[in-house]
C-alpha cells in the first residue's frame, strides 16, 4: 500500500525525472516539433511496468478522433475527471490551449489542430511503443488489453474479427477482457478465445443456468520479482446494452462480491500487486475502488476517457487510457512483497506522424486489409461539416445518421444509439466506405421502421437517461444518450427516472409530442432478435449519394436544464 | 405455509439451489386463497409488528436485471446456526410485483448455514426486501434495488 509519505516520495522521484514538470506540461511547452523519444523516453522506475490499451474498436490505422465537448457527470462524479471538458480540463491539468496535448485530449479548435498535429493511433505505432517499453523492461512488463478491441471496422465485420485478432496477437498481450467482442456471438468468441496465446478474462461472466464461472477470472504473473494478479472484469451490462440472444448462456453484472473474493484469493496466493483489468466504465470503477479493499491498480475502459494523470481512490490508482488507439498507458510501479511503494505514469499519445510504424505489424495490417482495399477506399461522398460522435446528447455523426434514417426510411422520428466509438471526419474530407463502417460496423445493423406512441418514446428516453444519469454509478451503463432526429426535448439530468425528460417536440411541426399518438420511427442497432430492415451502412450510403457534400447543421434541439 | 421438498421445488422450475432450506413459494396455487397483501402488511404479518433491524443479512442481486423474467437472488444471514442461536426463517418481499410475497425459506440448526439462492420474476424496477427471523425473536432486514430496463444503447 502507498502511504502518504511514500506517495510524496514517488511524486518527488517523478519531479526529478521531469525536472519538476509533468510530461504533459513538457510536451505542451515544446509545441509541435517533437520526436519519438520525447514521447517514449521515460526513466524506468521500480520493478513492474503495466502497458495498457483499451477500446481500440478495431482501428488498425491512425484516425482523427474528437473528444467530447459535453460529458456530463452526475452525483459524486459531477465536475470531476473524467467529466471535465474544454477549458476546465486544460486548466485542471495545466495544459496549454492549442498544444498537441490539448488536441489529443480535448475538443477545442479540433479542426485546425487536427490538421496541424495529424492523425492519432495505428496499431503499428502502438507496436513500436510496446517494443520500446519491452526493450527496457523485458522481464518486468505486462501488456494488458481492456477490450472493445475486436469490433468497429469494415474489415473486422467482414472477417468476423480475424483481422484484428491476427494484428493484436503480434503485439503479444498478456491478457484481455471484453464487451463488444461478445456481439460476435458466443460460438465465435469461444473459437477465437481458444486460439489465443493469452487468457480472455472475465471474473464477472457466469453461466446463467447454474451461476458457475464461464470465463477464466484471474491470471497470476511473475514479473520483476513479484507475483501479480490480473483480474478481468468484462462490461457488466453486455446482455442489456447489446443483444442477449447472441450470448444466451452468459450472465454478467458488476458482481462486487465476486471481485472481493478474487482479490482475497489473489492475496492468499501471494500476489504483491493486484490489478483489475476492467471494462466497467470510469465512474463504476471509481465507486468499486472506494468499496473493495486491496486493488492496487484499476485499468479502466469502456467510457473512453483519456486522463493524463491517474485518479487515486484510497490506495487504488485508476488509469484511463482513452480509445481508438490514441493512447498507450505506461505505469511503472515499485512493488515489493508487501505492496506498492510508488509509481510513475505516462499516458503516451500515439501521434502517428511522430512515432515510426513497426514494419512487421504494418505488414500484417496491410496483409489483412489487402483483400478489401478497393471497397475500403471507395468514395461515397464528401463532408462539409466536422463529423464526430462523442457528446452526452449528440454529435454530428449521429445527426447525419438520423437525417439519413428520416429520409431513407421515410420516418417522422429517428433514433441512433449512444455509441462512443467511431472516428471523426474533417470538413472537406471525402467519405469512404471505410469511414461509414467505422461509425456503424455492428453485427445487428438492421435499420428498422416501426411505430411508437409518444408515451413509448418518452419511456425510452427516460430509461436510457436513467442508465446514464443515475446518481449511483453501479446503475450506469456508460454509453451516451440515445440520439434523436425529428424530435427535441428538455432534459434535467438531476431528476429521477420518469421526470428527466420534458417538452418533447416534433421539430417538423413544432408541436408538442402527443403521448397517445403513434409516430413512424426509424432506428438501428435494435437488441431484439430478427429485427428487419436494410443494414444501416446502406441507408447512410444511399443518403450520401443525394447529399454530397453533406452538411450537418448545428443541433440545438436538446435543451439541458 | 406449504412446504416443498427440494425435488418439488426444482420441478416447479422457479427455484434452484435451495438446498439448505425448505421453501414456501408464493407462486403456488394455494396462495391464491389468501387475502390481497401489500409489502407492508406482509412484513407486519411476518414480524408480528416487532421492530426490524438493518444488517446481519446480505442479499445479492444484480443492479440491473438481464432478464426480468428470471432474476437470480442469493442471501446469507450471519449466524452460528447452533441450537441456541440460529435463523428460523427468511422472507423475500417484492415492492413492485403484483404479489409482494416471493418466498419464505425455513431453516433449522441442522441447515448448517442460513443461505440460499433462487430466482424471481420482476414486473418492473423495484426494491427487493429480505427479512430474517432469528431464534431469539429478533428480525433483521436488507433491501436492494433492481432495475428492469429497456436497454440497448450502451457502449
Amino acid at each position: 500500500m502507498i502511504s502518504r509519505r511514500e506517495f510524496m516520495q514517488a511524486a518527488a522521484a517523478l519531479a526529478a525525472i521531469y525536472g519538476g514538470q509533468t510530461p504533459w506540461a513538457k510536451l505542451s511547452a515544446s509545441e509541435h516539433k517533437i520526436s519519438q523519444s520525447d514521447l517514449l523516453d521515460v526513466k524506468p522506475y521500480g520493478n513492474v511496468t503495466l502497458a495498457h490499451i483499451t477500446d481500440l474498436h478495431a482501428q488498425l490505422k491512425p484516425v482523427w478522433f474528437r473528444e467530447p465537448s459535453v460529458n456530463l457527470g452526475v452525483g459524486e462524479a459531477e465536475g470531476k475527471p473524467p467529466h471535465l471538458t474544454g477549458e476546465e480540463f486544460l486548466t485542471h491539468y495545466n495544459i496549454t490551449k492549442g498544444s498537441r496535448e490539448a488536441y489529443a485530449l480535448q475538443s477545442i479548435e479540433f479542426q485546425s489542430l487536427a490538421r496541424k498535429y495529424g492523425r492519432m493511433g495505428g496499431v503499428d505505432r502502438i507496436a513500436t511503443i510496446l517494443k520500446h517499453i519491452r526493450s527496457e523492461r523485458a522481464k518486468n512488463t505486462l501488456f494488458l488489453d481492456g477490450g472493445d478491441t475486436w469490433q468497429g471496422s469494415y474489415t473486422a465485420l467482414q472477417t468476423k474479427s480475424a483481422d484484428i485478432v491476427e494484428v493484436m496477437n503480434a503485439l503479444k498481450p498478456d491478457a484481455m477482457t471484453g464487451h463488444w467482442e461478445f456481439t460476435l456471438g458466443a460460438e465465435r468468441v469461444n473459437e477465437i478465445k481458444e486460439g489465443l496465446d493469452f487468457p480472455f478474462l472475465g471474473a464477472n461472466i457466469f453461466d446463467n443456468e447454474w451461476e458457475e464461472p464461464a470465463f477464466e477470472a484471474v491470471k497470476m504473473f511473475d514479473k520483476g520479482g513479484v507475483k501479480i494478479a490480473v483480474i478481468g472484469q468484462a462490461f457488466p451490462y453486455t446482455p442489456i446494452a447489446n443483444p442477449r440472444w447472441m450470448i444466451p448462456n452468459w450472465s454478467f453484472g458488476i458482481r462486487e462480491e465476486v471481485i472481493v473474493k478474487q482479490v482475497e484469493d489473489a492475496k492468499k496466493n501471494g500476489a504483491a500487486l493486484v490489478v483489475l483489468l476492467s471494462h466497467n466504465g470510469f465512474d463504476v470503477d471509481r465507486k468499486l475502488a472506494s468499496r473493495v479493499e486491496g486493488i492496487d491498480v484499476i485499468l479502466c475502459g469502456h467510457t473512453h476517457d483519456a486522463l493524463p494523470e491517474p485518479v487515486k481512490v484510497g490506495n487504488t490508482l485508476l488509469i484511463a487510457s482513452g480509445s481508438n488507439g490514441k493512447f498507450v498507458s505506461r505505469l511503472d510501479l515499485d512493488v515489493s512483497a508487501s505492496g506498492v511503494k510508488g509509481f510513475n505514469y505516462r499516458l503516451i499519445p500515439v501521434f502517428s506522424d511522430v512515432i515510426t510504424p513497426d514494419p512487421e505489424v504494418a505488414a500484417i495490417i496491410e496483409k489483412v486489409r489487402a483483400p478489401y482495399e478497393k471497397e475500403l477506399s471507395r468514395v461515397v461522398g464528401q463532408t462539409d461539416s466536422l463529423l464526430y460522435r462523442r457528446g452526452s446528447f449528440n454529435g454530428t455523426v449521429d445527426d447525419l445518421i438520423c437525417n439519413a434514417l428520416l429520409e431513407q426510411r421515410d420516418a417522422e422520428i429517428a433514433l441512433s444509439p449512444g455509441f462512443r466509438w467511431g472516428p471523426s471526419l474533417l470538413p472537406g474530407q471525402k467519405i469512404t466506405v471505410e469511414d461509414i463502417y467505422n461509425v456503424c460496423a455492428i453485427t445487428y445493423p438492421a435499420a428498422y421502421r416501426t411505430t411508437m406512441s409518444g408515451e413509448q418514446l418518452k419511456a425510452i428516453f427516460e430509461d436510457v437517461a436513467d442508465n446514464l444519469f443515475n446518481p449511483d454509478p453501479y446503475y450506469q451503463q456508460g454509453g451516451d444518450m440515445v440520439r434523436v432526429g425529428g424530435l427535441g426535448y428538455t432534459i434535467d439530468t438531476k431528476q429521477k427516472i420518469g421526470q428527466r425528460i420534458s417538452n418533447m417536440t416534433e421539430l417538423k411541426t413544432n408541436k408538442p409530442i402527443d403521448l397517445n399518438k403513434d409516430y413512424v420511427v426509424a432506428g438501428w442497432a435494435s437488441i431484439n432478435e430478427a429485427t428487419k430492415g436494410p443494414p444501416i451502412w446502406e441507408v447512410i450510403e444511399n443518403y450520401l449519394k443525394d447529399h454530397t457534400p453533406v452538411k450537418v447543421d448545428a443541433n440545438d434541439s436538446i435543451k439541458i436544464k | 405455509m406449504n412446504k416443498f421438498t427440494r425435488r418439488e421445488v426444482l420441478a416447479i422450475g422457479t427455484t434452484a439451489f435451495a438446498t439448505v432450506a425448505t421453501v414456501a413459494l408464493s407462486s403456488s396455487p394455494f396462495a391464491l386463497a389468501e387475502a390481497k397483501k401489500t409489502p407492508k402488511s406482509l412484513l407486519e404479518s411476518f414480524t408480528g409488528g416487532k421492530q426490524v433491524n438493518e444488517g446481519k443479512i446480505t442479499l445479492e442481486m444484480p443492479e440491473i436485471a438481464e432478464n426480468g423474467n428470471t432474476v437470480p437472488l442469493s442471501f446469507k444471514v450471519e449466524s452460528p446456526m447452533t441450537k441456541d442461536d440460529y435463523v428460523k426463517r427468511v422472507i423475500i418481499i417484492s415492492e413492485g410485483n403484483p404479489r409482494p410475497d416471493v418466498a419464505t425459506f425455513n431453516f433449522s440448526p441442522l441447515s448448517g448455514e442460513a443461505a440460499a439462492s433462487s430466482r424471481m420474476r420482476l414486473a418492473k424496477t423495484q426494491n427487493i426486501i429480505a427479512v430474517a427471523e432469528l431464534s431469539d425473536g429478533t428480525f433483521h432486514m436488507t433491501k436492494t434495488e433492481v432495475k428492469v430496463t429497456i436497454g440497448g444503447c450502451g457502449g
